[in-house]
């Protein structure tokens, strides 16, 4: 897209630009350092990502400032509408990526002892399956790749069904021995985080569609989180 | 038409929207001008239609101002300009050469950019037109004319008490009202605006704007704007002119949230002059 007349219009949408690629660095080391942290019983770790999630908070708020801004010193239209819009909306997405990765990591304080290996296993798979997410529809929100983002948006299937396998498994685990409930509990709610991380990635992903063709996604997402219907005696 | 094909504006899919609502009022055909050797608009077609604002936008020298003049014939008072093509109003000819012009330039209304009263009273203003064209039948059906078109104008509450007052004495935003209270007093069905507001205040331009949002239940209003901003307020269908050709008419909607060509992008995201 050719430049603007006006250079500081410019200006406005690459600092944009800039903050949320900064956002997007951040909400990845911190999802990165969350899964370490839980998963390796890392207290110091935990303790950092939950400090650091006040930088993403700080960002978020500082391009919605910019946003609101310069819709009202440059009216945009069209494209700079939806890149305005749409950096608003990636940004409160990446700011709750940010919040439920924190949420994981304070729960490594309440898990008093390391966990039973197989159990970390598949958080692990589940963290690492979330955290390519993240990377590729970071990626396509960089490069304007419809494509790339809707792969993300159609892979999140496979996280839920990752999801509710653990959540299966997590059961069996509780009913085995009721000293597992409570650190059950918390991989639980830890694997519930990354099933709404992978949420907004796709949320991510539809906004990545909207931006590069002003219209939203019509078909609608394959939803794999059956977890809601489920009961203890199903297994 | 030669390469009429070629300059054929995109309609974008959600036009059809607000056509099939409506009836087309001016329809327009493979529409040349020239100014002497100046080509200035280009197998120009398009349907607009009735009940309904209409903008037309783009950068200045684009043609938007004359295809507005083609539709009242004003160019027709230009030396040196041709046009050509079928412009029909109600599917009558409007180029036909029986027509009656001053008959249609009261069916056709037009608004300026600089407010233009005559130098009379408010009332004569107002009573000026319906009488030339006798559609009064007698002094009391003429003053109901009058603050009927005052009222529907939005200015009756302002100057009841002073229609004898100079017209050209009340402010740009008033004196501007009082030329649409004139245009719609001899009953038009088409009204053009040709930037009605740039010499206006923003609370003036404001009470334009609403005073057009109005007029449309009843008019077919097509207004020229180089505010995109009051384009997108006041229009429900919106047309891009460039370099003489229509290249995208569509809903207002879409134009300045996700147009078609990019030459409408780079226009309405000011990329280029």
């Amino acid at each position: 897209m050719s430049d603007h007349i006006a250079k500081a219009y410019d200006q406005d949408i690459t600092a944009l630009k800039t903050q949320l690629a900064e956002m997007g660095g951040i909400a990845e080391e911190q999802l990165a350092n969350a899964i370490q942290a839980l998963t390796k019983r890392d207290l110091k770790l935990a303790d950092r990502v939950i400090q650091n999630d006040e930088r993403l908070d700080e960002l978020e708020r500082r391009i919605e400032e910019k946003a609101i801004l310069t819709i009202a010193k440059r009216q945009p239209m069209a494209m700079d509408l939806r890149e305005i819009i749409v950096a608003i909306r990636v940004s409160s997405d990446i700011e709750r990526i940010g919040d439920l990765a924190k949420n994981t990591a304070k729960r490594t304080h309440a898990i008093s002892e390391a966990l039973p290996r197989k159990l970390a296993t598949g958080l692990s798979r589940m963290g690492a399956m979330a955290q390519d997410q993240l990377t590729q529809v970071l990626d396509a929100y960089a490069r304007r790749d419809d494509e790339k983002g809707l792969a993300v948006w159609r892979s999140d299937e496979e996280l839920d069904s990752l999801y509710n396998s653990i959540f299966r498994e997590l059961l069996t685990y509780m009913m085995e021995d009721p000293r597992n409930i409570s650190p059950c509990t918390h991989l639980l709610f830890g694997a519930k985080n990354l099933e709404r991380i992978g949420d907004h990635t796709t949320n991510i992903a539809e906004n990545i569609h909207y931006l590069i063709h002003g219209k939203t996604i019509t078909e609608t997402r394959p939803k794999k989180d059956v977890t809601a219907m489920m009961r203890a005696s199903d297994e | 038409m030669d390469d009429a094909s070629v300059h054929k504006a995109i309609v974008t899919p959600s036009a059809p929207r607000i056509m099939e609502q409506r009836q087309p009022k001016v329809v327009a055909k493979s529409v040349n001008v020239h100014y002497g050797e100046k080509h200035a608009i280009k197998h120009l077609s398009v349907n607009i239609p009735d009940k309904a604002v209409s903008a037309f936008i783009g950068p200045s020298g684009c043609g938007k101002s004359t295809f507005l003049r083609c539709i009242n014939r004003m160019n027709d008072t230009v030396a040196g300009c041709r046009v050509t093509g079928d412009i029909t109003i109600d599917n009558k000819d409007i180029y036909d050469g029986k027509l009656d012009v001053v008959q249609l330039r009261a069916q056709v209304g037009m608004v300026f950019q600089k407010p233009n009263p005559f130098p009379k009273s408010i009332f004569e203003n107002v009573a000026y037109g319906p009488r030339i064209h006798g559609l009064a039948k007698d002094k009391t059906d003429l003053e109901r004319i009058v603050v009927e078109s005052l009222k529907k104008a939005s200015l009756f509450e302002e100057v009841k008490d002073r229609l004898n007052h100079a017209g050209t004495g009340l402010s740009g935003g008033q004196q501007q009202r009082l030329c649409i209270a004139r245009a719609i007093a001899v009953n038009p069905e088409v009204v053009l605006m040709d930037e009605p507001c740039s010499a206006l205040d923003p609370i003036a331009t404001a009470r334009i704007e609403e005073l057009i949002d109005e007029l449309r239940q009843n008019y077919c209003i097509i207004i020229v704007t180089h505010s995109m901003q009051q384009a997108a307020r006041v229009s429900q269908l919106t047309a891009f002119f460039h370099l003489g050709t229509l290249v995208e008419f569509g809903d207002t909607d879409v134009m300045f949230t996700s147009p078609q060509d990019k030459r409408t992008q780079d226009y309405i995201t000011g990329r280029f002059g």
